[in-house]
């Protein structure tokens, strides 16, 4: 337990001016501007207002400056950021029929209507170091297409759907979805909470458990059904307005995965789907997301929940790497009276053991035990 | 409002909102920097959480918030006009608020769509174009082999 102290403030402010003089690096360089980090680093900056769970790249860009590259503590500041703003509603639903496709594949259907666009990638890159990037080498000019990508290209479980051998959605019953920065989670929660809790979960928790589904712990076997990125508009109904207006567009990464499934006693054989969305192009994430929410979906299904990836309490209560990172974290706080007490008590224990068994009744054993 | 009155204002405050700073920078100029109206609300930062489908077209869900910054205004002639710009600039949802309420005047309005809502919303078609046709040139023909060929 952590008990408050007193005192250090000189100490604490004089580290915090040293982490702030080693933060700016050699004085004899140029400094970051926001512009270069969102533009230059636009990953780590999507990665940021995805599980920070607030869109907005100048602010994801400034948490990435003053973190030093610290992902997971801008994360925190973009969170910490969040709460002074109040809340003016909740978007419509945003549609990615409608996207503007950047980027669109399937690892699944070769001909999908509409086509597939690589887009921007490090898919088919031999990952070899680039040194004239350490030169600031130009690229070359993006190469331009005689025409653009059509508008609103289905999703491919539209494409294929009809013919029932993928699942179809629930269109719901439009009731607001749960909401867990408004009320905490309880279990088991519905999907669309879980999904809020995977949207921001960390990248490498999902990670490790969407390998651990394909490795043979929980029974997936997923295709890439549709991967797309681009832009969709945003559209909020203003109390005064009465009718939705687009605030802007932001950009995200949809998946959806598909898996086999041999069918329960109620349903018939068919391909199942996990979905996956974030901000901007957090794309291993979005997969990620989508084989743990197929996962997640196991109750529903009638599969017999055998693995970590399946049990939603433990995936939902350790997803989210800002309050691991608080709990793990905290053990650097000073914990002098509870160690204090445990190593009174370690004394006590032994020079009890020392002092041999009392008339050999096995009480003190017992009292050891407690 | 009639419902094509309710899909003009729809269409010219989109336009507003995903305009880039210098660009209303120059609108505002065109339009002679309008003075003489009262904040009915101050610009004011806030968030929407923005949701999203399962499957993309299911029930729906919170994928995360997004800045949005809103300002209302009135004009000396009694036009009200309203913003709600993605991020966190203040002056151009003051700005968007105010053209907002200015093509509430029918008889303004065509001289404001020639002058500023048109020259944005080609701006914007333009940039959606460009990125469209560099995606377009990244379209990609797999062909299944035969195992064994080369």
């Amino acid at each position: 337990m952590y008990v408050a102290v007193k005192g250090g403030e000189k100490a604490i402010d004089n580290a915090h001016r040293l982490m702030a003089e080693e933060r700016r690096g050699d004085p004899g360089t140029p400094p970051l501007s926001l512009d270069q980090i969102a533009g230059q680093l636009g990953l780590a900056v999507d990665r940021v207002m995805t599980e920070g769970s607030v869109y907005d790249r100048e602010l994801a860009a400034l948490a990435v400056k003053q973190a030093q590259g610290d992902l997971i503590e801008a994360i925190f500041l973009v969170r910490a950021y969040r709460t002074t703003l109040p809340r003016f509603g909740a978007s419509e639903p945003i549609d990615t029929a409608g996207m503007a496709i950047r980027r669109r594949i399937s690892a699944a259907f070769k001909d999908l209507p509409g086509g597939q666009m690589l887009g921007p990638t490090y898919d088919y890159t031999h990952r070899l170091l680039d040194f004239g990037l350490a030169d600031g080498a130009a690229p070359e000019p993006a190469a331009v297409g005689a025409a653009p990508v059509e508008r609103d290209i289905p999703r491919v479980a539209e494409v294929l759907g009809h013919e029932g051998l993928i699942e179809r959605e629930e269109p719901g019953d439009g009731a607001a979805p749960g909401d867990l920065t408004r009320q905490p989670l309880a279990y088991p929660a519905g999907r669309d909470l879980r999904l809020q809790n995977l949207a921001r979960g960390d990248e490498g928790f999902l990670l490790a458990l969407a390998y651990s589904g394909q490795r043979g712990y929980g029974n997936t076997h997923p295709f890439a059904g549709e991967i797309r990125m681009g832009e969709v508009a945003v559209e909020l109904v203003p109390e005064e307005l009465g009718f939705p207006v687009e605030i802007g567009e932001i950009t995200v990464t949809e998946c959806q995965m598909i898996n086999q499934f041999k069918g329960s006693k109620t349903q018939p054989p068919q391909f199942t789907r996990g979905y996956g969305l974030s901000f901007g192009r957090a794309e291993r994430k979005a997969m990620a997301m989508a084989l743990v929410d197929r996962a997640l979906r196991c109750a529903e299904l009638g599969e017999e929940p055998v693995s970590p990836a399946q049990d939603q309490e433990f995936v939902l209560s350790h997803s989210d790497n800002v309050e691991a990172s608080g709990f793990v974290q905290h053990l650097k706080l000073p914990h002098y009276v509870d160690f204090q007490s445990e190593l009174e008590l370690i004394r006590r224990l032994r020079a009890r053991e020392a002092a041999g068994p009392p008339g050999g009744d096995g009480t003190g054993t017992r009292e050891a035990a407690e | 409002m009639t419902s094509s009155d309710i899909a003009a204002r729809r269409r010219w405050m989109g336009v507003l909102a995903k305009a880039r700073p210098p660009e209303i920078d120059e609108a505002w100029s065109a339009l002679g920097a309008p003075s003489g109206y009262v904040h009915l609300r101050r610009p004011e930062t806030g968030l929407a959480m923005v949701r999203g489908r399962m499957g993309g077209d299911g029930a729906a869900f919170n994928v995360g918030e997004m800045t949005v910054t809103r300002c209302s205004v009135r004009l000396a002639d009694g036009a009200v006009g309203h913003a709600y710009v993605a991020g966190r600039d203040a002056s151009h949802a003051e700005r968007a608020a105010v053209i907002d309420a200015l093509l509430q005047d029918e008889e303004r309005r065509a001289s404001i769509e020639a002058l500023v809502i048109a020259p944005l919303e080609r701006a914007q078609a333009e940039r959606r174009d460009m990125a469209s046709r560099k995606a377009a040139a990244t379209r990609v023909d797999f062909f299944t082999m035969i195992r064994g060929e080369t």
